[in-house]
């Protein structure tokens, strides 16, 4: 247990604010519902309180008033102040105090530290320290204790716990001695201590890379410095760099030279749309929005991953993770404005047995909660609105979960380029540098053990939203004003990656003790590549500079010149005038050598399972639709502001009830402009595994539909990819990216959708003793379209009684990897996969069937096929429909394969299910001429979905409140809206 | 009748500005944004303005308390906004630092104040539409019995007063302005304690809700607009076009 008796009373004042007893505890009514999920006994009662370290020099009158401004409020809350170094009084209950780490970033401190200063109460920035004091009453044993602090009540990654110690840490974080020049002895060095030095360092470099420095140094005749191995280290990481997408493969006899460059890139580049302003090279890509207002606007879109950090701190991961892509959007071009996140989770069954978590892991329940936790308390508190997002549930995420963030931004088309002149200075703005998040970079690039949690810890980052607002407010503010000409984000590998890449064409010299620190003691190297969060950087001319500065600091915002960008194509690294390191760029930037890698893929040898007459088709479809997979996400969607900005038109839960589940959601990102920004999203977990391709066209059919669905136009859509794989350096893993890569070119040309961004995750592996065991391949692809006119937007939710239902597109006998597979226990089978020369047709004539107003709602057919998609439109709704699946016309259906079972379950791509008045059902069939387009029955009153089979017979009714249950029982379990949520 | 001015401030963790700003517009009203910092500097930047608004967002990124500037530095200049005729809004954590600030209670010393927003009875942060309805009270530009669907967007919104004596006396004092339609969660969105979603001070002038009118402006914000049939706008923006055309009238007459 990590409870941490030595440490010492604190010399500080200490202040617990606790809930009055009148009023409930919210925070401890919430842990309590935690800790129910746990096997321990005797809890009666948990309170929370929030905990204070004051400066011990104040008088009591002045914590006093800090307490009664600042800290407690005099309705709900009652405040103890404790006298420094003494003992809080006894309290009848068991006392367990959680408190960050020392260096770990703490935003309530900052913003403590800093409004007791603004409100006039204190002259200069005190230290401050925060804590939570829980206190428990019951018969609760030690062991049990600690297991609530451990599973509930504290991330011991980032957090520190004293059980019935009052010990707190108070004051700075030690610092290291070094300040100079160190040099690493690498000339000398065989290749057992090449690789020992990249594993100590934490480096992540591999021997080959290794053999590539030290030659470089050897033609140089001397020793790398510290500083300069580090940002080699950085720059050159899997994660910066993408060095499997960029190098050489061999598979099947063929070597690709450039996977990205020859396949996705490749597609784009032969699409030749006009309307793509910046792709691939920039922080985001950039697509035309309206050209027509003011001097006309854009749309970036960038979605990023941020896997192994949410793994050991799903809170500060998923939370920095949506910080960090936010700035992608901030840093594209000149600057744009987020207009929108999304997110999407793929985490272990929430059901998992506690023990098959693998030791070193968390429970899925615990990583789910706590990212939507992350992304809400970032994402609100930017006062951005996260409006669409999916969360995907596979025992092949258990030890690895994913955790995409995705952010949408608005720029006019004068702020869409950038430049550097040699002779701007550079300026970083935004949050103070700390020891947060070293060797983030690195980190992502190397496989989880179950050490990751205890070695790690450094390479968490922590976030804070309101310093990242401020910047926001200030940058855009800066950029309406022409004060700065080049600009990017401090991301991963920190200043030495912003730096490193703003100066590559000319060259850049730092004096890195111009950094504004945290706290003192951080060495030159430490300075150079912390992943301290919520920082830009700018290339400003130096005519600019104070009239910049000006503008941050009208909004709170430290912004400061640390160097200049030059001409010398070096980079150059100083502290307090002493060089620390000297790189050359081109080597920095174009050195990294490229080994052939082998690839290879075989498909699982499977029977096919068919698809097996269900004996109770009613209890089936109740069971699927409460798959955890299908299931309604209402219990993350609502703590999201999903509304701030006043831009939302189609929301992520649809119908009078808010209970149905968009399939995209537009946007009206300009007053001045009736035209929409539609966003959806595809991917599948249990696809990849069997049939990499079909899993690729998959995502990409239904990114579309999603989009298509809500009126986006097809011809003026782009897409982006984000591949989360296992380890590449295998054959077989690295074979299944191919086929997959191969399938984003081939998607993208025959639907003539651009990828315009992405971003890739290729070490997504755990590794526990010998055994390595690899996610399912994974892409996600995001979609953004242009909506023509928002006020012709479509919803999913059933509008009418007497309406027609109609079915368009195939149904072909595919449900390998599908719903009901998962649910039946079956392995195998063809995988869901378009029709390539049919379905960018279909969209096209849906698309213009909606143009002419044909329909009343849409939605597309996706994880449980028909039966999914027809009980969530009723039930959104809240209307019944009586369908007859007799009347679909279908190619013959191979032995094994029930016809109705099929015609239900099957997810075949490119469908969907719309909602006709019977008036425009012969107008909307010429439109859809060649299209299959099937009635399938009408739209009722009733209160009930009837389906007849194939024969015509009845096979089942369902009420819509049976409906509505099932599609809400698991969110019901891990949302309890009136139970517990996340432990955070 | 001229052209009221209206100001709406943000600070660090203010998000709402830029929906308020255009609310008070297609309103009527001619309307600013400005940094509470400059004000703070300078508070005569107030004067030329009829409206105040504290728009919705984090001040404090919902750690700290919000409204402590406001009580010791600018409350002696809002009380003579409000006795000049002038009219406050506060909506979300607006709503919050008002509430804080002392001034709907302008007779109570700070340590004696008996309302708060508390966490809210889920205590996470909740985002949906709720309805709200105007209540007879001393708020000049609501019409009692008035219905309005709002979104409501935050964590701590859950309105509590100190005892019964304390409600007891908002609602004599008609100073209960706006209440959630409808029984228990998820109507009444936050537990509020009788179902509380805004109160006014004793003039009327000033008021503060928890949800937000300035994200119902058009027809396409209703969640359910697509089967709502043909709206020219949406509900939220006759709350602040009352508001302005208060303003305009110069003495909002209590």
């Amino acid at each position: 247990m990590a409870s941490a008796p030595t440490v010492a009373l604190p010399d500080a004042w200490r202040v617990e604010v606790f809930r009055k007893d009148s009023f409930d505890d919210p925070d401890g009514t919430h842990a309590q519902g935690a800790i129910a999920e746990l096997e321990v006994s005797g809890l009666e009662r948990i309170r929370m309180g929030r905990g204070y370290l004051l400066p011990p020099d104040l008088d009591r009158g002045a914590v006093d008033r800090i307490v009664a401004g600042l800290l407690a409020d005099p309705v709900v809350d009652e405040a103890r102040v404790i006298e420094p170094g003494s003992e809080p009084g006894a309290r009848d209950a068991h006392r367990i105090l959680v408190a960050r780490k020392p260096g770990v970033m703490d935003p309530v401190a900052t913003t403590l530290a800093a409004a007791m200063v603004k409100a006039g109460l204190l002259a200069s920035t005190p230290t401050v320290g925060t804590f939570r004091a829980w206190e428990l009453s019951g018969a609760i044993d030690e062991a049990d204790l600690a297991t609530i602090a451990q599973r509930v009540l504290a991330n011991v990654v980032i957090e520190q716990v004293a059980i019935g110690s009052e010990g707190l840490f108070y004051g700075k974080p030690a610092g290291r001695a070094t300040r100079r020049r160190v040099e690493v002895p690498l000339l000398a060095a065989d290749d057992a201590s090449l690789e020992r030095l990249s594993t100590e360092g934490e480096l992540s470099l591999d021997l080959i890379e290794m053999r590539a420095i030290q030659a470089h140094y050897k033609a140089a005749g001397r020793e790398p410095s510290l500083a300069e191995l580090e940002t080699i280290a950085q720059t050159w990481s899997e994660h910066c760099q993408h060095k499997t997408f960029r190098g050489l493969i061999e598979m099947d006899g063929e070597v690709i030279d450039n996977l990205l460059k020859s396949t996705i890139a490749a597609a784009t580049h032969e699409l030749g749309k006009d309307w793509c302003v910046s792709v691939f090279h920039d922080n985001a890509g950039i697509i035309e929005f309206d050209p027509d207002v003011d001097g006309g606007w854009d749309l970036a879109f960038k979605v990023e991953t941020h896997n192994h950090p949410s793994a050991i701190d799903p809170y500060g991961g998923a939370g920095t993770g949506i910080g960090g892509v936010i700035r992608d959007i901030l840093g594209v071009g000149l600057g744009a404005k987020p207009i929108a996140n999304i997110d999407a989770f793929f985490v272990g069954p929430p059901d998992l047995p506690r023990e098959d978590v693998p030791k070193g892991s968390m429970h899925p329940r615990r990583i789910l909660r706590g990212v939507v936790a992350g992304v809400r308390d970032y994402g609100n508190r930017m006062g951005i609105p996260t409006i669409s997002g999916g969360v995907w549930f596979h025992e092949g995420y258990v030890a690895n979960p994913l955790v995409y963030a995705g952010t949408l931004g608005l720029l006019p088309r004068s702020a869409a380029t950038k430049e550097v002149k040699p002779g701007d200075v550079i300026l970083v703005a935004g949050g103070r540098t700390g020891r947060d998040g070293i060797h983030g970079a690195t980190f992502s690039s190397v496989e989880l053990s179950e050490d990751s949690e205890t070695v790690s810890a450094g390479a968490v980052q922590i976030g804070d939203p309101i310093t990242e607002k401020r910047l926001l407010d200030g940058l855009l503010r800066a950029r309406d004003a022409g004060l700065y000409r080049g600009l990017t984000d401090c991301g991963a590998g920190g200043l030495s990656s912003a730096v490193g890449e703003m100066g590559a064409e000319c060259g850049a010299r730092v004096d890195l003790e111009q950094v504004p620190l945290k706290y003192p003691g951080l060495a030159p190297d430490e300075i150079w590549i912390s992943e301290a969060q919520e920082r830009m950087v700018m290339a400003v001319p130096p005519e600019d500079l104070d009239a910049c500065i000006a503008v941050f600091a009208a909004e709170c915002v430290e912004a400061t010149a640390i160097g200049t960008f030059t001409d010398t194509g070096l980079l150059e690294l100083f502290y307090e005038g002493d060089e620390v390191g000297t790189l050359q760029m081109d080597f920095l930037h174009e050195g990294t050598p490229r080994p052939t890698r082998q690839a290879e893929w075989t498909a699982p040898d499977l029977p096919d399972p068919g698809a097996p007459r269900l004996d109770d088709l009613h209890a089936t479809l109740l069971d699927v639709l409460a798959s955890p997979t299908i299931s309604s996400k209402e219990w993350i969607i609502r703590q999201y502001d999903h509304e701030v900005q006043d831009m939302s038109v189609v929301k992520p839960l649809a119908g009078p009830a808010g209970v149905g589940p968009a399939d995209g959601v537009v946007l009206k990102p300009l007053v001045e402009s009736k035209k929409g920004a539609a966003l959806g999203a595809g991917a599948n977990a249990r696809y990849g595994r069997l049939d990499p391709r079909a899993m690729t066209l998959s995502a990409i059919d239904e990114a579309l539909r999603n989009v298509v669905c809500c009126y986006g136009d097809p011809r003026r859509t782009a897409i982006l990819d984000n591949f989360s794989w296992g380890n590449c350096n295998k054959p077989d893993r690295l074979g299944s990216l191919v086929i997959s890569a191969k399938a984003c070119y081939e998607g993208a040309m025959a639907y003539g959708t651009p990828f315009i961004s992405g971003k890739d995750s290729l070490n997504n592996e755990y590794r526990v003793g010998e055994e390595s065991l690899a996610i399912p391949p994974t892409l996600y692809v995001s979609s953004l379209s242009i909506v023509p006119n928002v006020e012709r937007c479509l919803t999913m939710d059933a509008k009418a009684d007497g309406n027609l239902l109609i079915l368009v597109g195939d149904t072909r006998p595919e449900l390998g990897g599908s719903e009901l597979h998962a649910h039946l226990g079956l392995d195998g089978g063809r995988v869901p996969c378009p029709d390539l020369k049919r379905a960018p047709k279909l969209f096209d004539q849906l698309h213009g069937a909606m143009k002419m107003g044909y329909l009343k709602s849409c939605h597309d057919l996706s994880e449980g096929g028909l039966a999914v998609a027809v009980a969530e439109m009723c039930l959104a709704g809240g209307l019944g429909a009586d369908i007859d699946l007799s009347v679909i016309g279908h190619e013959p259906f191979p032995a094994g394969y029930n016809p109705t079972t099929t015609l239900l379950f099957s997810e075949s791509p490119t469908r969907f299910l719309i909602e006709v008045e019977p008036g425009k059902k012969y107008n909307l069939q010429t439109k859809l001429m060649g299209v299959s387009c099937t009635p399938l029955g009408r739209l009722s009153r009733k209160g009930k979905l009837t389906i007849k089979d194939v024969g015509g017979a009845p096979c089942g009714a369902w009420t819509l409140d049976e409906l509505r249950e099932a599609f809400q029982r698991v969110g019901n379990d891990l949302g309890g809206f009136h139970g517990e949520g996340d432990s955070e | 009748m001229t052209t009221p001015k209206a100001l709406v401030l943000r600070s660090g963790g203010t998000n709402c500005e830029d929906e308020t700003a255009r609310a008070l517009e297609l309103g009527g009203a001619e309307a600013d944004i400005l940094h509470c910092d400059r004000v703070l500097e300078d508070p005569a930047r107030l004067d030329p303005y009829q409206i105040l608004v504290f728009a919705g967002g984090f001040s404090y990124g919902d750690d700290l308390a919000a409204g402590l500037e406001l009580r010791t530095r600018l409350r002696e200049k809002l009380g003579g906004h409000v006795a000049g005729g002038g009219l406050i809004l506060g909506v979300c954590n607006g709503f919050q630092v008002l509430v804080e600030s002392g001034i709907f209670e302008p007779d109570k010393a700070p340590e004696e104040r008996s309302i708060a927003l508390y966490a809210n009875a889920s205590n996470h942060y909740e985002c949906r539409w709720v309805e709200i309805e105007a209540q007879d009270c001393r708020c000049p530009w609501l019409t009692a019995g008035e219905r309005m669907p709002t979104p409501v967007a935050h964590a701590e919104g859950r309105f509590v007063v100190r005892d019964g004596a304390a409600l007891e006396a908002l609602r004599a004092g008609g100073q209960i302005a706006l209440t959630y339609v409808g029984q228990g969660y998820p109507a009444n969105p936050n537990g509020a304690v009788a179902d509380i979603a805004g109160i006014c001070d004793p003039t009327g002038q000033v008021l503060g809700l928890m949800p937000h009118p300035e994200r119902n402006l058009d027809p396409w914000n209703h969640p359910a607009w697509t089967s709502l049939g043909k709206r020219s706008e949406g509900e939220g923006l006759a709350f602040y076009r009352r508001m302005v055309e208060v303003a305009a009238s110069g003495q909002p007459v209590v």
